[in-house]
């Protein structure tokens, strides 16, 4: 299928202000979007409030506004501007909001402009839980046991039926704003009553807590013709409980079997056609027990993500390029593949190196914040490496944060010098390392090493954070090679 | 302990051994599935290969007693960037290492495996030594070259069953795909005859979630008695080595066309392919991993396939007033897969029974039982 020619004039929303949980990766895509667009011969329209992105660069659009990201505004630019459709999946949740709000209110179909990217019943169907709960029953999937919650009787009713831990999500919030993990019932009235508030609809869920499960994420690709490809698998270092912003990520997934990837592939591709995410990306979350190996579906965001962005330079696929070109017509086979230029963009790519994704954190900027990370994004950046191992790739982003660590440890900055340390202080302070470990917190990577080298097996080190053996493995073989060096000091 | 890795072309690679210690020869290839080293390993199509994952670090999640694909690992040698003793996984029960050790098959970790794909990207597959005994890179590089070449080498006899036996058994694991035809068959049951090249056992589990009663008969079982068993069909499985080498399978598969619905698989496709009097040519460096976009023409619809083959059909031998091409691959444009415009039968080139790879194929399972379907009926 060529690209549609029934449309001339796209506008495109944006994320709008950088603020923690939506950041520079949409203005990453947004930008792409206008380019390829506009490439594409479109006249391309653009809202974005923050003048400080390239991607209100007066040459990237042929008309930019930087106004509020409201549904007012845009309507205003929707009745100026006359454009043809709407792509809303390359702003982040802002631009779904917005665009959201428009088509319910009637707007776009007063002025006859169509979605295109995802529809209106997608998107819903996507982000309200309710109904991707109903969906992904009727195609055999399982997500965690609990129900949405409007008043705070309700949420206590639930909580007693399904026991701690529970999990406590906002609808329709940033980055999971207002939400957390309640271990008794007196935090779990503190925290539904500020999630209720935080809500824009004073609406809950009240979930089962999957804490501790491991993580997974894969971005999927689906274009008009129903060709559905998947981009690139993410496994969490962080077990479940830590927002995918605020923990270390890996791709390719580690450890994993191909039976059970398949599994995931395979639920992927049912979940976006079943969702309805007609053309372009979408990125859907899974966790896993590490115990049996119970799947459950964790959510899907209908538009490209943070993870599409950390997916694209991941692998080298240009997501976002693609997604824009995928919402104006073309089918995967047509579009070439950037890397290769012979071969098309209908394939899935597989790499020979992991990527290691580390986020940073700024706590000493925002003083009394509780540093324990939730379900609620608290990172203000990330940084991103390669490496043709797991542990190659996770010392060479620890040194891209620029937080003055030259990897793990063994720079002379670490608040404890183990190999130093009398044997009569060696019990507290293996005291004090696990009980850091047990809740996650940022820079908890370092206290892995520190308890390694006081002697933690990685069994009870599994036991304490739940982070993979696997990864531990690693990380304990980052130790031993230090201690080899170790030995060789002058 | 040191194991070396010699090439016929020269080049010697230093790495540490993982699985048994010893000397073994193969031809050198590569996979770029990121999953799936078990089945891999496993596959009979590996016979006389020394295979190389693409992806650096193997052995993450363990071995488990259920994603076999044969009795044993098929593989000549075994070859990868960084090999993890340790593992983690619910269903693991061992190591990769102990696995290899167990069943005498050496694999080298600890070399540069991207070095080493881009020379076979250039310079094609190439036959190569393993060994932890011989250490000396001149004697090793004249071992490679003493090796046997792929090239008219007939290895389905090696790996194929030495008596018929009968297979009723599916997936019964977690991970089994379901057998939705089989519901709609209501119960029909379908006799196959599965010609045994070297197969996969999930080929088997899919025919017969699909509904299929399988007899498995070894790679030189005559086209007669096969006929005398008066079968619903037939199916050409997947198998190592060179097709034009297997010339009683291209015979005895020339006596069938026509008489029974055939379905083939990799070389089966390929012996069906020459049976048809078409030709085939050893690809430089084959396709070989899981990720491969796979056109379907008669749909249109892009498949992501699971891969393995060597050798492939030239579509420009094939009569086209009788055959018609039904699958490309996207990447290099080579035959993927064909039927023929009147006979019942048809043919790919990769796998769809996946196992390691993606289930986008799996529809070829339902044609074929729906060609048994529409031929005759079930006994």
């Amino acid at each position: 299928m060529p690209k549609r020619t029934d449309i001339h004039s796209i506008l495109i929303i944006g994320s709008g202000p950088i603020v923690i949980g939506q950041a520079c990766e949409f203005d990453y895509s947004g930008t792409q979007a206008c380019k390829v667009l506009r490439e594409e011969g479109y006249r391309v329209i653009l809202i974005n409030s923050n003048p400080a992105t390239i991607m209100t660069d007066p040459e990237l659009a042929d008309a930019t506004y930087v106004e509020p990201i409201t549904p007012a505004f845009v309507e205003k630019i929707i009745e100026k501007e006359r454009p043809d459709v709407i792509l809303p999946t390359m702003g982040g949740q802002t631009a779904l909001n917005t665009a959201v709000a428009l088509a319910e209110s009637g707007v776009l179909a007063k002025y006859g402009v169509e979605l295109i990217g995802a529809k209106l019943e997608a998107i819903k169907r996507a982000e309200d839980r309710e109904l991707f709960q109903v969906a992904m029953n009727e195609i055999g999937l399982e997500t965690a046991r609990g129900a949405f919650v409007h008043t705070f009787d309700e949420a206590v009713k639930l909580a007693e039926k399904i026991g701690f831990p529970i999990i406590i999500r906002p609808s329709f919030t940033l980055g999971g704003t207002g939400g957390g993990t309640a271990y008794n019932m007196e935090e779990f009235r503190g925290k539904v009553e500020h999630g209720l508030s935080s809500s824009p609809i004073n609406q809950v869920l009240v979930e089962e807590s999957v804490l501790g499960w491991k993580e997974f994420e894969l971005e999927v690709m689906r274009d008009l013709k129903d060709n559905v490809v998947i981009i690139c698998s993410i496994e969490n270092f962080d077990p479940m409980g830590v927002h995918t912003g605020d923990s270390i990520t890996v791709a390719p997934a580690q450890t994993l079997t191909d039976k059970e990837y398949q599994t995931m592939r395979d639920a992927s591709i049912k979940i976006i056609r079943k969702i309805g995410v007609e053309t372009g990306g979408s990125n859907i979350q899974f966790a896993i027990n590490p115990q049996n190996g119970r799947m459950i579906v964790i959510e899907m965001n209908p538009r490209v993500s943070r993870s599409s962005a950390l997916a694209s330079k991941a692998t080298g696929f240009p997501i976002a390029k693609i997604a824009a070109r995928l919402a104006v017509g073309y089918t995967l086979d047509e579009i070439p593949n950037d890397i290769t230029k012979e071969t098309p963009a209908s394939f899935e790519p597989t790499i020979d190196y992991c990527v290691v994704k580390i986020p940073r954190w700024d706590f000493e900027k925002f003083k009394g914040v509780d540093d324990t990370l939730g379900v609620q994004m608290k990172s203000v950046g990330e940084a991103m490496a390669m490496g043709r191992t797991f542990k190659e790739a996770l010392q060479k982003a620890l040194r891209s944060l620029e937080q003055g660590r030259f990897g793990l440890g063994a720079d002379g900055k670490d608040i404890v010098e183990v190999r130093t340390l009398p044997e009569s202080k060696k019990a507290e302070w293996r005291k004090k390392v696990l009980d850091r470990l047990k809740m996650p917190k940022p820079e908890n990577i370092f206290y892995l090493r520190y308890a390694l080298q006081l002697g933690v097996t990685i069994d009870e080190l599994f036991q304490v954070t739940k982070i993979d053996p696997w990864f531990l493995h690693n990380i304990k073989q980052i130790v031993n090679v230090e201690e080899e060096l170790y030995a060789y000091r002058p | 302990m040191i194991a070396k890795l010699a090439l016929e072309n020269g080049t010697v690679f230093t790495g540490e051994a993982f699985g048994a210690a010893r000397e073994t020869t193969g031809e050198v290839v590569f996979n770029t599935s990121l999953t799936g080293y078990q089945e891999i390993l496993t596959d009979p199509s590996y016979a006389g290969q020394i295979v190389t994952m693409t992806y650096p670090q193997i052995g993450n999640y363990g071995i488990n007693e259920e994603d076999l694909e044969s009795v044993k690992p098929q593989v000549a040698g075994f070859v990868v960037k960084e090999y993890f003793d340790f593992y983690s996984n619910f269903r693991a029960t061992g190591s990769l290492g102990d696995w290899l050790a167990r069943h005498e098959i050496l694999g080298i970790q600890g070399i540069d495996t991207r070095m080493l794909t881009k020379i076979i990207r250039t310079v094609g597959a190439m036959r190569g030594v393993i060994s932890t005994i011989d250490l000396d890179d001149k004697s090793l590089v004249e071992k490679a070259r003493q090796s046997a070449d792929m090239n008219g080498l007939d290895l389905a006899k090696v790996v194929t069953t030495d008596q018929p036996y009968e297979w009723d058994s599916v997936d019964e694991t977690l991970f089994a795909l379901k057998p939705e035809l089989r519901k709609r068959l209501n119960g029909k049951r379908w006799n196959v005859v599965v010609y045994d090249y070297g197969v996969k056992r999930n080929i088997l589990r899919r025919l017969v979630s699909y509904g299929c009663r399988l007899t498995i008969v070894p790679a030189s079982f005559p086209a007669e008695q096969v006929l005398a068993m008066n079968p619903d069909g037939i199916f050409l499985s997947n198998g190592p080595g060179d097709p034009a080498a297997v010339r009683y399978g291209i015979q005895n598969i020339k006596k069938l066309i026509g008489k029974k619905p055939i379905f083939g698989i990799c070389l089966g496709h390929q012996l069906l392919g020459l049976a048809l009097g078409g030709k085939t040519f050893k690809l430089r460096f084959g396709h070989r991993g899981a990720n491969h976009p796979v056109k379907n023409l008669r749909t249109n619809e892009v498949e992501i396939t699971s891969q393995n083959h060597g050798f492939a059909v030239d579509p420009a031998s094939l009569n086209p007033s009788e055959i018609e091409i039904t699958h490309v691959n996207l990447n290099d444009n080579t035959n993927e897969g064909f039927r023929h415009k009147e006979l019942p039968l048809f043919s790919v080139q990769y796998h769809p029974e996946a196992s390691p790879g993606p289930h986008d194929s799996d529809y070829l399972f339902s044609q074929f039982v729906e060609m048994m379907e529409r031929e005759g009926v079930p006994a």
